[in-house]
């Protein structure tokens, strides 16, 4: 993009900072509309796998609810407990939004459109996502009240637990693809299985790290069943409590937002991102971001429904799974993994 | 831990059954009414807006004789009567406390002359409590509407009572 702003006659460092500020909008805006949208179909599967209809009433089929519910939150007063921390109060939705915004930048949609092709994609991927907890962290804490600040504790331990196994998941697509950037890493799954399949999913020592990958990834995001966060039997809505109004829903875009990225990287890291399924030269013809979109669609539809269908786990359990139990298995498969690639492709 | 035991939880097996089965549910026709637009069918035992009755050439049916007054758990009711200019004995004032009200339906059980009745509209939410504040004229004009329902709903119910 930035070759054709310097041909409308701009120097290299002005058409460079325009094409930036068009693709972060090309990538921020459709991603804000997606939510609104996803949003309507998380309740609406929801909805369908508890026998009722959902959201039918704003629009056609209610596809205009997330708007409508949108405006009432944005017409609402922002109320301020007087005891709160008031400048973290305010910061702490807007750095859960930004920084749910922010992975997207190493996001490939299609074969070389991605906003910022760094070689160390994943590494910027866990390292955004983990300063997601602080907008949580923040929030709970500088609501000064008590619901918030268990949630608060929670979310930290939760997401540090979880983070530790999807790193060791993450080397292990890592080792196999033999680099960081997620570009590399959807090519190096072209005809992974038996030169047919395209994905990592469909390979004995892989297939075990997608499960727990979205296992974690669901862990991660705070979703059912671990969305011991905002389990409203016992805390409320969480560090959500005394959120009203832009800062509420700032948390739900962020919240959203970070599930979108989840599915998104379950589809770029196992299931071959832009390529087709299958490596046939017909399935081609269909361009790459609408295969991307269609695995982040059954990603998310997946999303729904564990959410549909689980009910929540105790604190106690959440940790055992996550040090318990994927810890010592992705470990296990790091090991595996790199004395089988060991084996195979380096010859040792 | 017994090897099957190891087995199904390493295959996730009780997750894969409870997912095939919301699955299922997914798919099945859904039991939701639209509200405002498809209502339930309601039974002629309905409990719901009170109202007061006439008698079809106008009069009013209540006597003043108190007794769902008296039988009120709530104490919802309160009645001033006083003889009329004709001599009949009416009230001056009949009035329910909507948010005192429980629907428990004894007024109507109590009343001699199926005067005070609970009628089948139920959608009378208001946007002040002082509104659920029902005098006599309230409740007389809520006969006048719900008048033939209220009929057609205590013949239906007679056989039974």
């Amino acid at each position: 993009m930035t070759s054709y702003f310097q041909s409308l006659g701009l120097t290299y460092e002005w058409s460079w900072f325009i094409a930036t500020i068009a693709g972060i909008l090309l990538i921020a805006l459709p991603l804000m509309l997606a939510v609104a949208m996803i949003i309507y179909v998380d309740r609406k599967i929801w909805a369908a796998m508890a026998l009722r209809k959902g959201p039918n009433v704003v629009g056609p089929f209610g596809l205009l609810q997330s708007f409508a519910d949108g405006l009432k939150v944005f017409l609402q007063e922002t109320i301020i407990p007087s005891a709160s921390n008031k400048g973290l109060f305010l910061i702490a939705p807007i750095i859960t939004f930004t920084v749910a915004l922010m992975a997207w930048a190493v996001i490939p949609f299609n074969s070389g459109a991605v906003l910022a092709d760094i070689n160390v994609g994943l590494l910027y991927i866990l390292a955004v996502s983990s300063l997601g907890v602080y907008g949580v962290v923040i929030s709970g804490w500088a609501s000064n009240s008590k619901y918030p600040f268990f949630s608060a504790m929670r979310a930290a331990a939760q997401m540090i637990s979880y983070e530790v196994s999807i790193g060791f998941i993450l080397i292990c697509v890592v080792l196999w693809s033999g680099t960081f950037n997620l570009n590399g890493i959807v090519e190096a799954q072209q005809g992974h299985g038996l030169g047919i399949v395209n994905g990592y999913f469909f390979n004995l020592l892989l297939f075990p790290m997608w499960v727990m990958f979205l296992i974690s990834s669901l862990a991660e995001t705070a979703r059912a069943p671990f969305d011991l966060t905002e389990a409203e039997s016992e805390l409320v809505a969480g560090y959500q409590t005394e959120y009203s109004s832009m800062a509420f829903a700032l948390f739900w875009l962020g919240e959203y937002a970070n599930v979108l990225l989840m599915c998104t990287l379950n589809a770029v890291l196992f299931f071959g991102g832009w390529l087709p399924p299958l490596d046939i030269p017909v399935l081609y013809l269909i361009p790459g971001w609408l295969w991307l979109f269609a695995k982040i669609f059954f990603f998310f539809f997946v999303f729904s429904w564990v959410k549909a269908t689980v009910p929540r786990y105790r604190y106690d359990q959440l940790m055992r799974l996550g040090w318990k139990i994927f810890l010592p298995m992705s470990l296990l498969f790091v090991v595996l993994v790199s004395g089988w690639l060991m084996v195979t492709r380096y010859g040792a | 831990m017994s090897v099957a035991h190891l087995v199904k939880s390493f295959t996730l097996w009780e997750f894969v059954k409870a997912h095939t089965l919301t699955l299922k549910y997914f798919f099945k026709p859904k039991a939701t009414i639209n509200y405002p637009f498809e209502k339930n069918p309601l039974s002629p035992r309905f409990r719901g807006e009170h109202a007061l009755r006439r008698y079809p050439n106008g009069e009013e049916r209540c006597i003043a004789c108190k007794l769902c007054e008296a039988i009120c758990p709530a104490q919802a009711i309160t009645i001033e009567a006083e003889p009329r200019d004709d001599g009949s004995r009416r009230t001056t004032r009949y009035d329910i406390d909507m948010t005192k009200c429980i629907y428990c339906g004894f007024c109507q059980e109590a009343c001699p002359v199926d005067a005070i009745v609970e009628g089948p509209n139920f959608e009378y939410a208001t946007e002040t409590r002082e509104e659920l504040l029902y005098d006599k004229a309230k409740l007389l004009a809520n006969g006048d509407k719900w008048e033939r329902a209220i009929a057609a709903n205590l013949e239906a119910d007679a056989p039974y009572r």
